[in-house]
């Protein structure tokens, strides 16, 4: 059984090219809860002076952490796509390190589904970034 | 008094196209992802140039949603670090060493909302940013994103800034 998420989880990133370009892993997935680490990686940098990494690598993390969250709810979507997500920064990530993003689907409708998340480094305390998005739910063959 | 005869225009646009490259060219995300800067006077357009490695969903194909959220954040950053040095940039302040790669504090995002209207297409994207309020410490920036038609956007975004403490 572990194996067969774990497979899914791989697969999940792979079929991703940008996932994949970026180095993510999915190291949890299940009842609309995800978890992504992002590797820190010198093309990621958005402030040279500093070696920070870009805020758009954050969305970037966010914005696939959160679509994880929503697939994997258990009524088994069979695609989304984000409607709108909103990102607040709480501080600069630090150089060097990972981050590790976990978002939580809390709330779906027939077509919507509503989620949350938060980015840390080796820092558990002090998050990085929180986001919170609205996405579609796309079932096969209409409503559910 | 007699006026003073305008500079040639290749000093003009070299000292523009100067400051506007020490912005982007120096920041190894931007040019990881394949954002370049169109300039007309002080108007810019941002151009992500479509790759492969940016696909978020290979089935339709379309654009991740986060290389559309990035696009956007870098298009308000750089709009927003270049409406705050023009007026220098134009007074012939800023000295070349001023302009290196990271010499220059750009602002940082404080929140960034991406309002997704359609799905990215695998083409090039162009963004242009209006920045709605620029105070001293906080700013609002306002970035559109479209492909084929300007008036068809695919994704609309709003963002607010902390600015950098600048002497004088």
């Amino acid at each position: 059984m572990e194996d067969r998420k774990a497979t899914l989880a791989r697969q999940f990133i792979e079929a991703i090219p940008h996932a994949r370009a970026l180095g993510m892993d999915l190291t949890e997935l299940g009842e609309g809860l995800a978890e992504i680490v992002m590797p820190y990686a010198d093309h990621l940098v958005g402030d040279p002076s500093t070696g920070v990494i870009h805020g758009g690598a954050v969305s970037t993390l966010m914005d696939t952490c959160c679509g994880a969250a929503v697939m994997s709810h258990p009524s088994i979507p069979a695609a989304t796509a984000t409607i709108d997500l909103r990102i607040d920064y709480m501080r600069a990530a630090t150089p060097g390190q990972s981050l590790r993003a976990r978002a939580e689907c809390y709330h779906r409708t027939r077509s919507v589904a509503f989620v949350r998340a938060v980015a840390h480094d080796d820092d558990a305390e002090r998050p990085v970034a929180t986001a919170t998005g609205a996405f579609t739910i796309e079932t096969n063959g209409g409503a559910t | 008094m007699p006026r003073p005869q305008p500079e040639p225009v290749q000093v003009v646009k070299q000292r523009r196209d100067a400051a506007l490259k020490a912005m982007v060219e120096g920041v190894p995300y931007v040019q990881w992802l394949g954002i370049s800067f169109d300039r007309r006077g002080d108007e810019l357009t941002a151009i992500l140039s479509y790759d492969e490695k940016l696909i978020g969903n290979p089935l339709l194909p379309a654009i991740h949603g986060g290389v559309t959220a990035a696009f956007l954040e870098v298009t308000a950053i750089v709009e927003l670090g270049w409406s705050m040095i023009w007026d220098e940039v134009e007074a012939k302040k800023l000295e070349p060493e001023d302009l290196t790669a990271g010499a220059l504090r750009l602002p940082k995002t404080i929140d960034f909302t991406v309002d997704y209207l359609r799905s990215g297409l695998p083409r090039d994207a162009y963004a242009r940013a209006r920045v709605n309020r620029l105070g001293r410490r906080y700013a609002s920036v306002h970035v559109e994103a479209w492909q084929d038609n300007r008036s068809r956007l695919f994704a609309q975004a709003t963002g607010h800034f902390l600015m950098p403490q600048r002497d004088g």
